[in-house]
């Protein structure tokens, strides 16, 4: 129990990437909280690769969690300039609606 | 040992804790709050297996740049919060049901599995031990030499980002009225002064 080892790192990161699936089906109507929980799977994934990285001595886990996070700030980026736009036209941010878009 | 233990659980209870009500909190000010909570006990967390660096890019790169633009965003946008909270209910069941099959499969992932012996042989990038080489260096050591292209790579990402988001919020406004250098130049003094005859008396 006192013994912080390799699983409890990857428990931690098991349980918030639950909880951004869940978000995303429990926000269906708020692109930004679904936008967030992206960013917390991203975050369960960067804590495995390092908890993975640090316990078995191989750097690469980090230099990947770092491009992992490159991207998700892109990612953010383009999400949220998206989101504006769908806004400014819409006046709403309920993605129920977006497949209005199609045809 | 004690410690460290003691901040592990602090550190990954509060982020849980503050994970829960990013996804459930009514307003998505509050959840923008909650999400930099949970990414600083990641931070705090990263700090503690020992990759400091990864760390503090979350706490300057993350805290500060990414979720002050989710909060941003949110400000800006006028949110009808009550109109966000329907459907709310009704998907609860599915998600809730998604979710436990997810974490069961995740534990049992986690319960039956075991490292290799030969895993610590095949490393790509071994540590070097963190009393000669900070994991900062150590991490520039392998990022700007093995890594160098994929490092060019991700800030390439990052280029076609900020000039997408550009691109996208960008609009030319009707009704704004602006200088226009050539126009002015190449006024006539046909085009600007008229003359007119005016009676006398009779007014314009």
């Amino acid at each position: 129990m006192l013994e912080i080892g390799l699983s409890h790192y990857l428990s931690v990161a098991a349980i918030l990437f639950t909880l951004g699936i869940f978000g995303i089906f429990l926000n269906r109507k708020n692109v930004i909280v679904i936008l967030m929980s992206i960013e917390l799977m991203l975050l369960a994934v960067n804590i495995n690769l390092v908890a993975f990285s640090t316990h078995l001595n191989d750097l690469v886990g980090q230099v990947f969690a770092m491009f992992v996070l490159t991207v998700a700030a892109a990612e953010a980026a383009i999400g949220l300039a998206i989101l504006v736009i769908y806004f400014r036209n819409r006046g709403s941010i309920a993605v129920e609606d977006i497949n209005m878009m199609k045809g | 040992m004690v410690v460290q233990a003691l901040c592990f659980y602090l550190f990954s209870a509060v982020a849980i804790a503050s994970a829960v009500m990013v996804i459930s909190s009514r307003n998505p000010v509050h959840s923008v709050l909650f999400l930099i909570l949970a990414f600083f006990n990641a931070a705090g967390l990263f700090v503690l297996m020992g990759a400091e660096f990864l760390g503090m890019i979350l706490v300057v790169v993350y805290l500060g740049a990414v979720t002050v633009l989710f909060l941003f965003v949110v400000m800006m946008l006028n949110i009808n919060v009550a109109e966000m909270r329907q459907g709310f209910l009704q998907y609860l069941p599915i998600g809730a049901t998604v979710g436990l099959i997810l974490l069961v499969e995740l534990f049992m992932v986690l319960g039956g599995w075991a490292i290799s012996p030969e895993a610590a042989q095949v490393a790509q990038v071994p540590t070097p031990p963190p009393e000669q080489v900070s994991n900062t260096a150590a991490l520039g050591n392998v990022l700007y030499t093995k890594y160098v292209y994929l490092f060019q790579a991700s800030g390439i990402v990052l280029l076609v980002a900020m000039i997408g988001a550009i691109v996208l919020t960008l609009r030319t406004r009707t009704g704004v009225r602006r200088q226009n250098l050539r126009e002015q130049s190449f006024r006539t003094r046909d085009e600007s002064v008229e003359v007119k005859k005016v009676q006398s008396g009779s007014g314009v």
